[in-house]
């Protein structure tokens, strides 16, 4: 079934926040919001929520933390112990400072690697796919509201447009999508 | 939106809109390159390609064409290396630290700074890779399985911590870098007409739409990248200096190294992103974005973190006598006053005197003199690592071995030639991607731009107070 999409553009960031607030308020779903940078505030009143990226993050630097200790201890205790200087060897934990700049640096490298594909790929973004904004201006100054007319069944679509008038759009638009 | 004071000047300069900040800073980039873009281009390239020759030289015949002998062990490749990491150390201390520190500024400087950065890496990771002289096994410092008993690297040197460390912190910085520049690239894609650029950015921009969602995650990332970057930041050179500090060679045996180092590091890279930065904001006409203010606060830092640097040559120089060991003593005597005096005075000068005069307001706020002094600090940055390096080995326990250092025209050629590189990748930097932040940019434009300032100041208050400020705007 094909589904109606309409699109409100504005050209201000504030307008376009007092505008969602007013619609939500009146019980309209905003499906989306594009724009150019972070509207600050912004996710509360449309209902996203807010990201698990940082639990992802800690969880890659602890498996970071772990790899890093298995590994040194099997490399410099278990598998091959060298005597360096007299610095002792029999037991990882006799030597762990020496092992502390390793383990801190794969913890980093495993926690940002880690969360920068984590975050490529919820994003959906790859090198080489294609862009969803609807208009090539919301990644200039253009802000945009999307509503679908599945998401406002309590709505027709007239009633969503005039209620969209009342919020100082400078655009309207609408779109058939499958 | 984060109210700012109105008697702190604005960030942004002039009577801008958010499309203005987009075209300002795309025009250097849809535009022609301008002549002297390809002046600079050529002589870089010519220096650069001169270096990679002189490379492939070295690693023809080997690292004794080099003007090191059985004293000085290392000398110019080393110094070269800790020079290169240390300017590194400004991109992403100012992406990352000044982030957490919510420093608008920031967002004049911090792309270029972080290209600056990642291509100052480059360079520094060009010379233990070289000094290896047989490159091809350089993946030797990988604990990789092996044939040799299973013979694994050392974890307990320093030299091998610099491989994961250096490692570690060329790649996070590229990605911290890179995911900045994903919504860029994508406002570069949805405005270039020509259809390779476009195929070009919209590749580059990775398919980015710029949904509340994605600016959601988007900032945790920055945030978070930049909580894991800010000690990775300290720990990078604090593991250079680590190299010196573990061994038991008077003049490097120092405790102080770390912070030292790291202060030293931040100094170096803050210098330099002024002498880029000088340069850039006039060519490409960002002299709204990036003004006298922002030159003020960059050279308060190369002020403090001088001092810092002055007072930790001086604690050794102390310590040194104080600590009553001869050997050591007699290390710092002959910094100072043997046959590498002008060295250590040329340091001295260049990294203690001059940061100083910042405390004068208007010679901080004056752009020709910090760009003179950027430079002066570099070259005295570059001493600093010198006499460090080789004023401590060339006299050692043994007089009969007592060496100087020459360098050849080998020395000379890849370092010069990294310089060139670097201007290399930096200039391409410079005319391809977007220099500043376009995004970030337009986040500060109410609260920062001078147009909005004057604004708020006559109407009190805008109307649009956020409640919701202080928890989501993280």
């Amino acid at each position: 079934m094909a589904e109606k999409i309409i699109y409100a553009m504005y050209d201000d960031d504030d307008v376009l926040k007092d505008g969602a607030k007013k619609l939500v308020a009146k019980g309209v779903k905003v499906s989306e919001v594009f724009s150019p940078f972070p509207i600050h505030g912004i996710d509360p009143i449309i209902g996203v929520q807010n990201t698990r990226l940082g639990i992802m993050a800690f969880l890659y630097a602890i498996t970071g933390t772990m790899l890093a200790t298995i590994a040194m201890r099997y490399f410099m205790i278990t598998d091959w112990p060298m005597n360096i200087g007299g610095k002792p060897n029999n037991t990882y934990l006799d030597n762990i400072l020496a092992f502390i700049p390793v383990t801190f640096e794969f913890t980093v490298l495993c926690a940002a690697h880690g969360m920068a594909l984590t975050y490529f790929l919820r994003n959906k973004i790859l090198p080489g796919l294609p862009a969803s904004n609807p208009d090539p201006r919301t990644t200039d100054d253009r802000f945009v509201m999307e509503f679908r007319m599945s998401e406002n069944s309590n709505f027709t679509e007239e009633e969503l447009t005039s209620l969209i008038q009342t919020t100082g759009y400078v655009e309207l638009d609408q779109k058939e999508v499958k | 939106m984060h109210k700012e004071a109105a008697i702190r000047e604005p960030l942004i300069l002039g009577h801008k809109t958010y499309t203005d900040i987009t075209a300002d800073v795309c025009k250097p980039i849809e535009d022609k390159a301008p002549k002297m873009w390809y002046v600079l281009f050529s002589i870089a390239l010519i220096i650069g390609l001169y270096g990679v020759g002189c490379i492939a030289y070295l690693i023809g015949t080997g690292i004794g064409v080099w003007g090191l002998n059985k004293t000085i062990g290392w000398a110019w490749d080393i110094t070269n290396f800790v020079w290169w990491v240390g300017i590194g150390h400004a991109g992403t201390l100012i992406s990352a630290v000044l982030l957490l520190f919510r420093q608008k500024w920031r967002m004049a400087i911090n792309r270029s700074a972080e290209a600056m950065t990642i291509f100052a890496v480059f360079m520094a990771g060009i010379f233990p890779l070289i000094h290896m002289g047989r490159l091809w096994l350089a993946y030797w410092v990988v604990p990789l399985p092996n044939q040799f008993g299973s013979l694994w690297v050392n974890f307990n040197s320093p030299l091998l911590w610099d491989v994961f460390a250096i490692s570690t912190y060329l790649s996070v910085s590229v990605v911290f870098w890179y995911i900045g520049l994903i919504p860029d690239f994508a406002t570069l894609r949805d405005r270039v007409k020509r259809p390779i650029p476009k195929k070009m950015y919209s590749i580059l921009s990775f398919g980015w739409s710029g949904r509340a969602k994605n600016w959601n995650r988007f900032e945790m990332v920055s945030l978070i990248l930049a909580g894991l970057a800010t000690p990775l930041v300290f720990s990078v050179h604090s593991i250079v200096s680590f190299d010196f500090a573990t061994s038991v060679i008077p003049g490097w045996h120092t405790t102080i190294f770390p912070p030292y180092f790291v202060a030293g590091a931040v100094f170096s890279g803050f210098a330099m992103v002024q002498t880029l930065m000088l340069v850039m904001r006039k060519a490409m006409r960002l002299e709204a974005y990036i003004h006298t203010r922002h030159v003020e606060y960059m050279n308060i830092v190369i002020m403090v973190t001088g001092s810092i640097v002055g007072t930790a040559y001086i604690t050794e120089l102390f310590i040194s006598w104080y600590s009553g060991v001869e050997y050591e003593a007699y290390a710092f005597i002959n910094r100072f006053s043997g046959p590498y005096w002008w060295a250590y005075w040329s340091m001295m000068t260049c990294n203690v005197i001059s940061p100083q005069l910042m405390w004068i307001r208007p010679l901080r706020r004056s752009l020709l003199f910090t760009f003179i002094i950027s430079i002066v600090v570099n070259i005295g940055m570059w001493f600093e690592r010198y006499v460090i390096i080789v004023s401590s080995i060339h006299r050692d326990y043994l007089p009969s071995s007592w060496s100087m250092h020459y360098p050849s025209h080998i020395d000379l050629g890849v370092y010069v030639g990294t310089i060139g590189l670097f201007f290399v990748f930096f200039l391409l930097f410079a005319r391809f991607f977007p220099v500043l932040p376009i995004a970030e940019l337009k986040t500060i434009l109410k609260s920062s731009g001078e147009s909005y300032k004057n604004a708020t100041d006559t109407h009190g208050h805008d109307g649009h107070a956020d409640d919701n400020h202080n928890t989501n705007n993280h």
